[in-house]
């Protein structure tokens, strides 16, 4: 996300052009094959021609789907905002008890595939209106997407402007809305784009819910005709990009980076702490408990015959590790001469790539997939249907993931470092395996992590791309529960869940850990 | 500017290593190609019930078998973009409807005699291209807490009326329904079948676009709704699924022969592109078999065998009981005027 971006790299070093010119070609083909869905796009349309765009794109039906997409998209933003600011205060700004269990747990809605959580809630109150249900569940899904750059925005922003506030008499309230917001409102922009750009690419809770949004439209046209489906992503893809170009028109200033460690706060009286507790223990019940506890139910209800059989499981796991680890390895992989690249100096040609890699938030999982199958049954039909598609997804899909990782750890390695270990005679290398990777540990694991978590729980491309054959965990619980058989779906939610929970962990640990870092990273449902 | 790195425990650099390690290890492994003696199954029926019989056919003959699950027209409209390089050997739908599609484009192989001789006559393709499975019976669900069984209408055609206005949900994608709308077209001309498909639209009103079957019969059990149209079995494995308590809904038949009263064949047949032959004859016989028509009957599909010799599962009403319209499968054709009849109404 642009707003994670540092502003420059250290300063410029003129050094082996040849190799400084390798490692730009390097990002600009990944940016090439980043961009490669778009183009796909673009000629997927042209064959469909203008007549079909018309007829599918002209028609009521179309403000009718945009209206509900953005109507949602709003609601969640405004609701996840709040929610999320709010849990940064309580858990940065206020004498919550236990701050590191709240931190822990209120994060932890993104181990939880927001499919999963509109099966829970739309088995656990199936009463509810699907704009109601959906808001209810995309809010209790994506509210860590704000509260995680804003509790890392609050950490390195320095306490003693709010400690002014009140020795001049400001009262909290006042002083969080002319202190400590302003602080902060980059870090809520930033978390407020993300979370509209998960509420466009979503597709498994709306279907659940029976909310209609574009991504929902595509697939039902998908099934008569894939020519509409692709004229379908037009608008989907312009409403990311639009979000995205809002984000970088906002005005930024940069924090104050005197950032002190955690300085005790004025400890609240104990009704406030009381109620802050009671708050975030009924939105951790609603977000965490719900679906974990309907899930539970749902493995206690069912009879023997309807739960799958042990071995399909356990297969289901593999093929879900395997193919989220090659996608991670592969991302975090590409993701390293880009990152490199922009940090060594700041050209424009550097510039525009970095850029346009980040292009690929706005386009959602279904869109990446479609293209793929068009590139496979026309130009390659070789990789048709083949595992190598679905990797080439979620690499292109989470890409942006690792690269902000990534990039965040390569700019700690100072260019001296590298420099002293070619002084000393080692080769270059060698330099590379004993100096440089080992201080980009930290960001290539969280990068890994992080791409890793996503893939586990992704379920749209995954429904288009997997091979013959072959069932992941998603894809599985998803045929499982769109036939109504919840306690033979539930298993395979409950391993998920549990898969992208120990990744989530290691998360946690880097994003607390600011001695290393003081930039804070997305993190998409 | 960043601040100085601090160093990482050495244990915790090396970590770094692992995810490296893993994928070279993983990608080495991972992405082989496919094994060329499976064969290869584009599978529209219940994933449970076609895992339970793929797993008897593969005890029984040592053949493995790879399955492609998904709706089936998507199956039928991907086999037509694939054409002669479809990965499939064998296509298996709820609904023959898209059997006959197929075979209209000559993309099917002929099954052989001996397995069409283990189902009715009349439940095959004519030309003998696919094979009967399985037969399912179209009926109303109703809630039981609002309705009682006499106010039910006795017809298909009675769901149009203006009295069912917010109290009935339709699922036009699902493909369960095409064969009644074909047959209502046949019995009472297309005018008075799209103008039957429009009061549909009017009375489910926000509720015309449900999923499928599952998502109907499950939204008439809570009360959502009051009214559906589904096939049987779909009543069966909810309450199956949920128990009989949380039962709060009841199947209706409709007078017998009205068109809305249709037997639909669940069916398979070969590709002709395909290149396990011999294998794909092997599977239909299993299907068709009594070995192969008891597992639908013992499992939880809840469907009716079709070979003479399987008893249906004893919760069912006979088949022999049932007085559906009498078209065939053959005499309903593909479910292309079915299809162009939902886009003339406007429902999909």
């Amino acid at each position: 996300m642009a707003s994670w971006l540092p502003a420059g790299g250290p300063a410029p070093r003129a050094r082996r052009p040849g190799r400084e010119r390798l490692i730009v070609g390097a990002g600009a083909l990944v940016a090439l094959g980043l961009l490669a869905p778009l183009v796909l796009l673009g000629l997927d349309a042209r064959d469909a021609g203008w007549g079909e765009i018309h007829r599918v794109l002209f028609r009521s039906r179309s403000v009718f789907l945009l209206r509900h997409t953005v109507v949602l998209c709003l609601l969640v933003a405004v609701f996840a905002a709040v929610i999320g600011t709010a849990a940064a205060w309580c858990t940065e700004r206020s004498g919550l008890p236990a701050r590191r269990v709240w931190t822990v747990l209120l994060v932890l809605p993104v181990a939880i595939p927001d499919f999963v959580v509109g099966y829970a809630w739309h088995s656990f109150a199936p009463a509810l209106s699907p704009l109601l249900a959906s808001t209810l569940v995309m809010t209790l899904g994506t509210y860590p997407l704000v509260y995680l750059p804003v509790a890392a925005a609050l950490r390195r922003a320095d306490p003693a402007m709010e400690e002014t506030a009140y020795s001049l008499g400001v009262g909290p309230v006042r002083t969080f809305f002319r202190v400590t917001l302003p602080l902060v409102r980059t870090a809520v922009l930033g978390g407020c784009v993300l979370v509209v750009l998960t509420v466009v690419s979503e597709y498994g809770a709306f279907e659940i819910l029976r909310y209609q949004t574009f991504t929902t439209e595509i697939f039902t046209e998908f099934q008569f005709d894939s020519q509409a489906a692709g004229a379908l992503s037009i608008p989907l893809v312009m409403l990311g990009l639009l979000v995205l170009s809002i984000d970088a028109l906002v005005p930024r200033r940069t924090a104050a980076r005197t950032a002190p460690r955690r300085v005790g706060v004025p400890g609240s009286s104990v009704r406030v702490t009381m109620a802050m507790v009671l708050v975030l223990t009924a939105l951790v019940g609603l977000g965490v408990g719900v679906p974990i506890g309907t899930l539970a139910y749902w493995m206690a209800q069912s009879h023997q015959t309807t739960l799958p059989a042990a071995a399909t499981l356990a297969s289901a796991t593999w093929t879900t590790l395997k193919y989220s680890a090659i996608g991670a390895g592969v991302a975090v992989a590409l993701a390293l001469p880009v990152a490199m690249m922009s940090f060594r100096r700041t050209t424009a040609p550097r510039l525009v790539i970095d850029r346009a890699t980040f292009v690929t938030q706005a386009v959602p999982g279904v869109v990446v997939a479609l293209s793929l199958v068009f590139f496979a049954t026309y130009y390659a039909y070789g990789l048709y249907q083949s595992s190598l598609l679905l990797v080439a997804a979620y690499v292109v899909l989470h890409f942006p993931l690792a690269l902000v990782c990534v990039k965040s750890s390569v700019a700690q390695v100072p260019a001296r470092l590298t420099d002293v270990g070619r002084s000393l005679g080692v080769g270059p290398m060698a330099v590379f395996a004993r100096v440089t990777v080992p201080l980009l540990a930290p960001g290539l694991i969280a990068g890994f992590c992080l791409v890793f978590l996503t893939a586990v729980t992704e379920l749209t491309a995954t429904l288009v791309l997997a091979p013959i054959g072959v069932q992941t965990l998603a894809t599985q619980f998803w045929a499982f529960q769109s036939e109504v058989a919840y306690g033979a779906a539930a298993p395979y939610a409950l391993v998920m869940v549990g898969l992208a929970a120990i990744p989530g962990a290691v998360l946690g640990l880097w994003f607390d850990r600011e001695r290393y870092t003081r930039r804070p990273v997305p993190i998409a449902a | 500017m960043p601040g100085p790195p601090t160093r990482l425990p050495r244990r915790l650099r090396l970590l770094a290593l692992v995810p490296l390690a893993l994928v070279g290890a993983l990608l080495i492994s991972g992405c082989g190609g496919v094994e060329s003696n499976v064969l290869t199954i584009y599978n529209a029926q219940h994933e449970q019930t076609t895992d339970a019989l793929i797993s008897a056919f593969t005890k029984a003959t040592g053949i493995k078998v790879r399955v492609l699950n998904n709706d089936e027209d998507v199956l039928t409209a991907q086999i037509e973009q694939e054409g002669p390089r479809s990965p499939a050997d064998v296509v298996y739908t709820e609904n023959a409807n898209w059997l006959a599609q197929l075979d209209q484009r000559g993309l099917l192989a002929k099954v052989d005699s001996s397995s069409r001789a283990q189902v009715p006559a009349q439940d095959n393709a004519v030309d003998g291209d696919w094979v009967g499975v399985s037969a399912r019976v179209s009926v109303l669900v109703y809630n039981s807490h609002d309705l009682r069984p006499s106010q039910l209408p006795t017809s298909v055609l009675g769901l149009a009326d203006p009295r069912w206005k917010g109290k009935i949900e339709i699922a036009p994608a699902e493909t369960d329904f095409w064969p009644i709308i074909v047959s209502v077209a046949r019995t009472k001309g297309q005018a008075a079948a799209l103008a039957w498909l429009k009061g549909l639209k009017v009375n489910a009103g926000s509720s015309d676009d449900i999923p499928d079957n599952e998502t109907l019969t499950s939204d008439v059990n809570q009360g959502t709704t009051q009214l559906a149209l589904i096939n049987h079995y779909y009543w069966y494995r909810l309450r199956a699924e949920i128990g009989a308590s949380s039962i709060h809904s009841a199947l209706a038949y409709f007078a017998p022969g009205d068109p809305g009263y249709v037997e639909d064949i669940s069916g398979a047949a070969i590709l002709k592109s395909s290149r396990h032959q011999s294998d794909a004859q092997a599977f239909l016989s299993f299907l068709t078999s009594s070995a192969g028509q008891a597992v639908l009957a013992h499992s939880e599909s809840f469907e009716y065998p079709l070979h003479p010799g399987v008893a249906a599962n004893p919760q069912l009403t006979p088949l022999s009981e049932l007085h559906p319209t009498p078209f065939t499968p053959a005499q309903l054709g593909t479910g292309l005027l079915a299809e162009q009849l939902l886009r003339q109404a406007g429902l999909i």
